[in-house]
């Protein structure tokens, strides 16, 4: 349960990042997640993606609505702020705490019933207003917390633990951040940590909203025969159309890629993203193919996953163009907000 | 006198009623009208009721001549201005005996406009602006500077203030100068020329409006949220609350932005609906910002749960309510105080909110200030509660004051080096037994943080199921709002204290309750008044109500929400409440008080017997 603390002590010869911290310093509370639910992988995605790119706990600000998937941010990186707030609203408090203050990373955690249910005006309003963050999408398909609902990611013909059938047809919130024009586009799988990992890292670096749809099955309400958000139809289904390595900043590029097949992205900060496209024909830089692509595989039953679109030109976040100081406006003194006095009775001027 | 009886004379006493065509920008002439009388030192209110629409159904604008300075409306009409002919019988009607009636004679309508006892003066407006200017906008616009020029040689309004005005209006653009000059010297000399000039109702120059100011609680409230350091403000557009978001951001324009680099110390969010604005709000408070929104009823209700949220994990948040007729089409435009219960209990569970209750805009603008303070302070929501006819319509008040010496109180915000001193940091815990916990902003130190919930959590801040842990921190909570008491604004009394008739009231029904008190007093009856600044009452509000054998509580809604308020949250007897309610959508006027409260003693003289 999560009011019982793991012990932070660690073993001498654990691994320590850039800041000397280990992995375990990088972990939250306990998880009451069920055994085997694809969110405590992302949970460990999570911790692995920050403590490889050597973030001040502190400098991480965590987000949630309601459900499974929002709990999880109590179980990650317990040294950073965390807000759990109310069902399908985290982006709004997103929004208004990355106003607040530029300068720290925010990291959203939703499900499929948060953010594309109740939620789904608020998803695609903070896409619209490219706010500066990560939000993932833990993805099942199902209301765990209430039993195994369908949520609106569940696929037309999908069957529900007691056999009834969906015929609602799906929201793909990779399709729908597409057509809004989001700038950072993936789609990854909770049992895929070698690919999660650093579109997570990517995510976090990348100056704008960024979107990961996490295939993350459901062991309890939705990992049976006939579900197709299950582990088994997750893994026979999931297709890597083109994957990321995440290089921090001030790093060499160690691997040697091939010229025509790889794609060196530079983010923000100055980190780079190489993209390897696994399907020669696939171009994550041009959005409309990359909609159509995605399309069209799922037609054959095939998710699309890897970073799937990437825009890094895009100037449209949302400090940028409200020309927002760079000293975050929670940390502006006082005295330079107030006009004062003299700039009051001047003022009284306009109103005789 | 108070001009409720002063039949006498009626210089610098009358009401003048402007009914217009929305759309058609009458505005400023009107504005023009009450403005340039302002600037000859007499008081003068303005009233706009105007509809839900852009462009062509009936709005009618109310300016009240007032040497006594009474903030209300006037319950008559002495001068109509008919410019509206599809609403000329509800506006002859509605003229007081012995009152004027000024129409454009280009289309001559003397059988309908004919009352025994009014005086009607026709003016060919139309025709004399028609004459002397093209276009058909620009005719529209003008003609609404020549009824203006008209009014001015009625009442003897001082023609070089108006030309002062129109010159800071129209200094950098000489041409529309010109025409709007020679607009108002049209309509002027006409009546000079052909009609008795000026009228027994005129104004004379006084000296009552030096250090005043005419402005809207709006723009108040907005410049007050400059002035507290508000940085972030989230907002859904809803009448009648827009303007204070167009003020902020105008005021933020002038004030905050760097003259080198073009930065801005401000974002401003225009939310997807009020539940993103709320959350924006509550997001940014979280993480140290002072940030508000506006709003008016609908957005009141949206924003229910996450206030339920903030009430429950402990987050400042500044919600300004400009209260309207309820729901949606039809009288939004309209005021009324019809908001006070949804606010003081918003959202599910068990929940109470601080309600701050300005009078005028004056009050707005200091509210503003409070409201951040105490938000803070006491890390809660905080609504301050005004309404349309504060919001929208232009009060005389005092200038506006500031004293540099001010600090806000960003309440128990623990620094880095505090958390370093301590040997671990719980939210919710009340290290100082006055039911405030400390908090932590992100970004402080890993030792800082901690895990906000709307779910429940003990005084540590950790996760709890358990009902006793949880039951510690609702009743903690409880004790919190009993606390509020002591931080919020007191009441303002007026009168002697020791009569056995009360008023108590709130906000914009003040102005009325003056008016009348003065009358009653002229008519020997004598009642104190105690108009509620806030939510939670404190110990002044409930000596008044144990202290007075009868009140009267003066409220704008048809459900006497105040009422409800203070017999739910005071030890009084409901017995010996009244109500007094206006839910017309019109200001509330002193004559139905006045009215009221007669009727009622005289009903049962035993009420004015001094309680024991």
């Amino acid at each position: 349960m999560s009011y019982i603390n793991k012990p932070k002590v660690a073993h001498p010869s654990l691994p320590t990042n850039t800041l000397g911290l280990t992995r375990r310093q990088y972990e939250g509370s306990m998880s009451t997640l069920c055994a085997g639910c694809g969110h405590d992988s992302v949970t460990a995605a999570i911790v692995e993606a920050c403590w490889g790119l050597a973030l001040q706990p502190e400098q991480l600000v965590k987000l949630s609505g309601i459900g499974c998937s929002s709990k999880t941010t109590a179980y990650f990186v317990s040294g950073s702020h965390g807000f759990n707030s109310v069902h399908g609203r985290m982006a709004s408090i997103a929004s208004g705490a990355n106003a607040a203050n530029r300068g720290l990373t925010y990291v959203g955690v939703s499900g499929d019933g948060d953010s594309l249910s109740i939620g789904v005006g608020q998803l695609v309003h903070v896409i619209r207003r490219n706010v500066n963050m990560l939000y993932l999408i833990e993805n099942n398909g199902v209301y765990g917390l209430t039993k195994g609902q369908f949520s609106a990611s569940a696929d037309i013909g999908t069957k529900a633990k007691r056999g009834e059938t969906n015929s609602s047809p799906p929201i793909d919130p990779v399709l729908l951040a597409l057509t809004l024009g989001a700038t950072f586009v993936a789609r990854s799988f909770s049992g895929d940590k070698a690919q999660l990992v650093p579109l997570i890292q990517a995510g976090m670096r990348h100056n704008g909203f960024a979107l990961i749809d996490v295939l993350s099955p459901c062991v309890t309400f939705n990992d049976h025969e006939g579900s197709t958000k299950s582990y088994g139809f997750t893994r026979e289904h999931y297709h890597a159309a083109v994957e990321a390595d995440f290089v921090p900043r001030a790093e060499e590029i160690a691997v040697d890629y091939s010229a025509g097949e790889s794609i060196p992205v530079s983010l923000h900060d100055g980190s780079r993203v190489i993209l390897r496209k696994l399907d020669p024909t696939y171009d994550p830089t041009d959005r409309s193919a990359a909609y159509a692509y995605i399309e069209q595989k799922l037609k054959q039953n095939e998710y699309v996953t890897g970073l799937i679109h990437i825009d890094e030109t895009d100037n449209t976040e949302f400090h940028n163009l409200n020309r927002t100081s760079k000293t975050p406006l929670n940390k502006i003194p006082f005295d330079k907000l107030s006009p004062g006095r003299a700039a009051l009775d001047k003022l009284m001027g306009r109103y005789r | 006198m108070p001009s409720l009886i002063a039949e006498a004379s009626r210089v610098n006493d009358f009401v003048v009623k402007f009914a217009n065509v929305n759309g058609t920008g009458s505005a400023s002439a009107n504005s023009l009208i009450m403005k340039a009388i302002f600037r000859m030192g007499v008081p003068v209110t303005g009233k706009n009721y105007f509809p839900s629409n852009i462009q062509g159904l009936p709005t009618w604008y109310e300016i009240r001549v007032t040497r006594d300075g009474y903030a209300a409306r006037a319950s008559h009409v002495d001068i109509m201005v008919a410019m509206n002919a599809e609403t000329y019988s509800k506006d002859v009607r509605e003229l007081r005996s012995g009152g004027y009636l000024i129409y454009d004679s280009t289309w001559p309508r003397s059988s309908l406009l004919q009352r025994g006892d009014i005086t009607v003066i026709p003016v060919p407006l139309a025709k004399l602006v028609n004459e002397n200017f093209d276009g058909v906008r620009n005719r529209i616009l003008l003609k609404n500077i020549a009824y203006a020029g008209v009014l001015a040689a009625l009442l003897d309004v001082d023609l070089d203030v108006i030309s002062g005005l129109l010159s800071e209006s129209y200094g950098k653009k000489p041409k529309l100068l010109d025409s709007n000059t020679k607009a108002l010297r049209l309509g002027y000399d006409y009546v000079k020329e052909q009609l008795t000039s000026p009228l027994p109702l005129r104004v004379e120059h006084m000296e009552k409006t030096r250090g005043h100011i005419m402005i809207d609680g709006n723009t108040a409230a907005g410049l007050g949220c400059v002035y507290a350091g508000a940085t972030v403000g989230a907002w859904y557009p809803i009448t009648p609350s827009t303007s204070l978001m167009d003020a902020f951001k105008g005021f933020c324009e002038r004030y905050r932005v760097d003259a080198e680099t073009g930065e801005r110390n401000f974002a401003v969010l225009q939310a997807e609906d009020e539940l993103a604005a709320v959350g924006m709000v509550i997001g940014a408070s979280w993480n140290g910002a002072r940030a508000f929104t506006p709003t008016s009823g609908p957005g009141i209700s949206l924003m229910n749960e996450f206030v339920g949220l903030a009430y429950y994990a402990e987050v400042p948040c500044v919600i300004f309510d400009v209260q309207r007729v309820g729901p949606s089409t039809g009288m939004p435009t309209r005021t009324q105080q019809s908001d006070i219960m949804i606010c003081a209990y918003a959202s599910h569970g068990d929940t109470r909110h601080v309600l701050l209750f300005p009078a005028n805009p004056e009050e707005c603008f200091y509210m503003a200030v409070q409201a951040f303070d105490l938000a803070e302070r006491l890390q809660t929501p905080v609504f301050v509660l005004s309404d349309l006819d504060i919001g929208m319509n232009d009060w005389m008040c005092p200038d506006l004051k500031w004293d540099d010496a001010y600090k806000p109180d960003r309440g128990k915000v623990l620094s880095k080096e505090e958390i370093d001193g301590l040997e671990k940091f719980y939210r919710y815990l009340d290290r100082d037994d006055d039911a405030i916990p400390y908090r932590t902003l992100p970004g402080t130190s890993s030792k800082a943080a901690y895990f906000t919930r709307g779910s429940g959590h003990n005084q540590y801040g950790g996760y709890t199921e358990d009902s006793a842990e949880y039951q510690v921190v609702l009743d903690r909570l409880k004790r919190k709002f009993s606390t509020a008491a002591k931080y919020v604004p007191k009441p303002v009394m007026i009168g002697k204290g020791n009569s056995a008739v009360g008023i108590v009231s709130i906000g914009s029904c003040d102005g009325a309750i003056r008016e009348a008190l003065d009358v009653l007093t002229m008519q020997k009856i004598e009642v104190d008044y105690l108009r509620v600044k806030a939510f939670p009452f404190n110990s002044d509000v409930e000596a008044f109500l144990k202290t007075h054998a009868t009140i009267f509580v003066v409220e704008q809604n048809r459900d006497a929400q105040l009422k409800s308020l203070l017999t739910l949250e005071t030890a009084v007897e409901k017995t010996k409440l009244f109500s007094i309610l206006s839910y017309s959508g019109l200001p509330i006027s002193a004559q139905p008080i006045v009215d009221e409260i007669r009727a009622k003693l005289a009903e049962a003289p035993r009420l004015t017997a001094v309680p024991r």
